[in-house]
């Protein structure tokens, strides 16, 4: 299947699920609503009594806000996923002359516009609370580039678990319990200084607190960015590997 | 057009097909005819790349189904009983959406689109979205969605099932029109009276394997030749007319006690519809209504299976 096919195919597939945001604007909610309640949680309700060294909480919080959106919205690639294979839908993409794969790439393609659209809305909304980043033009264009990488790798783990597991309602069960706790056991909120030391080292070697601290730095403009090899390479290596998983699983999904 | 030989398939311990063969040529219309698990959507779904046949050989328009599915697909279009429809969608989007699936462009899609749309008469409701849409509706669009780039090949998966019956003659008269203009057609049915309607050729399936094959009307020659059948106006005069017209036929008169309807087979029309009038009237039995009667589809299925073909699926049944 020829690459000019694959992404016309995947062009489609971006326009139906565009489609279905404008029929249900509720597909939204998850890197809109919600993220800006947690920053006028995190900000008003326990950021006072968060003590940050070297900078406001809202500065430090914010690059945690990035994460943690991109990181739930992909329970949405996931019931959305399973709720298309539940359907007759499938069937009829699968009986057409289409790129079969061009299903899952026309989500996770979505799935990266939904990141730009959560990245532009938290900045906004960043600067009406407080938020002033000192990081240049180029750190802000390698904070948002990590984190669609980040996101980009994820939609594809949403993928694997929509295609793995039977319904939308265990999908996002099971893709909520892995995200929460990797969520707030990191340095989205709080520094991991203030941890238990068991937690603490959990914490500070998942992937969400490297990509957090990457994303920190640079949207700050710390001299030195902290984290930015193991960011970068827990993006490409989730990609590496839940990219060709999530394929064929789907694959499998549908031929039986 | 259409070849099927020997295809297998189980799913875990439920063997859906046992060896089915089917083929269809050019511009005519297969219906596979069967009761409910008798396996004809595990044939479709095989013949459309959907489902991967465990043995045996499947070919579209002389491509094989298994090695080359991408091929296939280009020649096919699919209707199914769950119409594959996506909901959020307009009509007119879910069209265009197939049609650029199908790699026609742009504006190619969308005129084909509003074509069929005026055709199969959801011009009004084009532009509202699929889950606003009636069942037969539905049906329509789904239809149009398999012919959007006019593919060779149509599979129809129980195209009416769950239709009102008015919704169920249009389907009709849209299929007919559809073999008329060289669509090559395999569908499934549980309904005789459709197979008997539409189709060129029947494939009787029961329990994964076709049991016989032939036109309506071989097949009807299977289980017998004709009756005449007279249904009765009062229910004590059953047992007399079944008496009168025993003595006018070949064997002993069948009673309908439901109906109240009495027949009986016959060899020769010379003067018996007559001679049973005559008869009938002469021992006092008011007959609402008289005449010859071919077997239906649905006796077909009795005496070729053993069980009526809405019947539950009869485990005992030689596999």
């Amino acid at each position: 299947m020829s690459l000019r096919w694959w992404l016309t195919d995947s062009f489609e597939m971006v326009r139906r699920n565009l489609l279905h945001i404008r029929r249900t604007p509720e597909l939204l909610l998850d890197v809109t609503v919600q993220p800006i309640m947690f920053v006028l949680l995190f900000r008003y309700v326990f950021g006072g009594a968060i003590p940050i060294q070297g900078t406001s909480y809202v500065n430090y919080l914010m690059a945690g806000i990035f994460v943690q959106t991109i990181a739930f919205a992909t329970i949405y690639t996931g019931v959305l996923l399973a709720n298309d294979l539940t359907k007759g839908m499938i069937d009829r993409f699968r009986s057409l002359p289409m790129s079969q794969s061009a299903v899952i790439t026309g989500r996770t393609f979505t799935d990266l516009l939904r990141g730009m659209l959560a990245i532009a809305v938290m900045t906004v909304l960043g600067l009406f609370v407080g938020f002033s980043p000192q990081g240049s033009p180029a750190g802000w264009l390698g904070a948002v580039g990590i984190l669609l990488l980040f996101g980009f790798a994820l939609s594809w783990v949403g993928v694997a678990a929509g295609a793995l597991v039977r319904t939308p309602e265990a999908v996002q069960g099971l893709v909520f319990t892995a995200v929460f706790p990797l969520t707030f056991a990191s340095s989205a909120f709080v520094q991991t200084s203030t941890m238990p030391s068991w937690l603490r080292a959990f914490a500070e070697h998942q992937p969400m607190t490297y990509v957090i601290n990457a994303v920190r730095g640079l949207v700050l403009g710390q001299p030195n960015v902290p984290d930015l090899a193991p960011a970068l390479l827990w993006g490409i290596g989730l990609l590496v590997i839940f990219f060709p998983l999530g394929l064929w699983l789907y694959q499998r999904r549908t031929t039986q | 057009m259409i070849l099927a030989e020997g295809l297998h398939k189980h799913f875990g311990k439920t063997h859906a097909l046992r060896g089915l063969d089917v083929d269809a040529s050019e511009g005519m219309i297969l219906a596979m005819l069967g009761p409910n698990g008798a396996g004809k959507t595990t044939a479709v779904r095989i013949l459309t790349t959907l489902t991967r046949s465990d043995a045996g050989r499947a070919e579209v328009a002389g491509i094989d189904v298994a090695r080359h599915p991408a091929a296939v697909r280009k020649q096919i279009g699919v209707a199914g009983q769950t119409a594959s429809l996506d909901d959020l969608l307009t009509g007119r989007e879910n069209l265009a959406m197939v049609g650029r699936l199908y790699r026609l462009d742009r504006s190619d899609a969308s005129r084909r689109a509003a074509d069929l749309l005026a055709r199969f008469d959801l011009d009004d409701a084009a532009d509202r979205t699929v889950k606003t849409y009636s069942g037969g509706m539905r049906r329509r669009l789904d239809l149009a969605a398999a012919l959007i780039d006019s593919p060779p090949v149509l599979f129809l998966d129980e195209p009416t099932t769950g239709l009102d019956p008015r919704s169920r003659l249009d389907m009709w008269s849209l299929i007919q029109e559809l073999a008329k203009s060289g669509h090559s057609i395999l569908m499934t049915t549980q309904y005789l009276e459709e197979a008997d309607q539409l189709a060129d050729d029947i494939a009787v399936v029961d329990h994964g394997r076709v049991i016989a094959r032939g036109t309506a009307i071989e097949l009807k020659r299977r289980v017998g030749g004709e009756r005449l059948e007279v249904e009765i106006a009062e229910d004590q005069s059953l047992d007399r007319a079944a008496e009168v017209l025993a003595a006018l036929g070949e064997e002993a008169a069948r009673v309908d006690v439901d109906h109240r309807r009495v027949s009986v087979p016959i060899v020769a029309h010379d003067g018996v519809l007559t001679r049973a009038v005559r008869a009938l009237d002469e021992a006092g039995v008011r007959a609402d209504d008289i005449g010859f009667r071919r077997p239906t589809l649905d006796e077909v299925f009795l005496a070729l299976t053993g069980q009526p073909i809405d019947g539950e699926p009869n485990p005992e049944a030689p596999a």
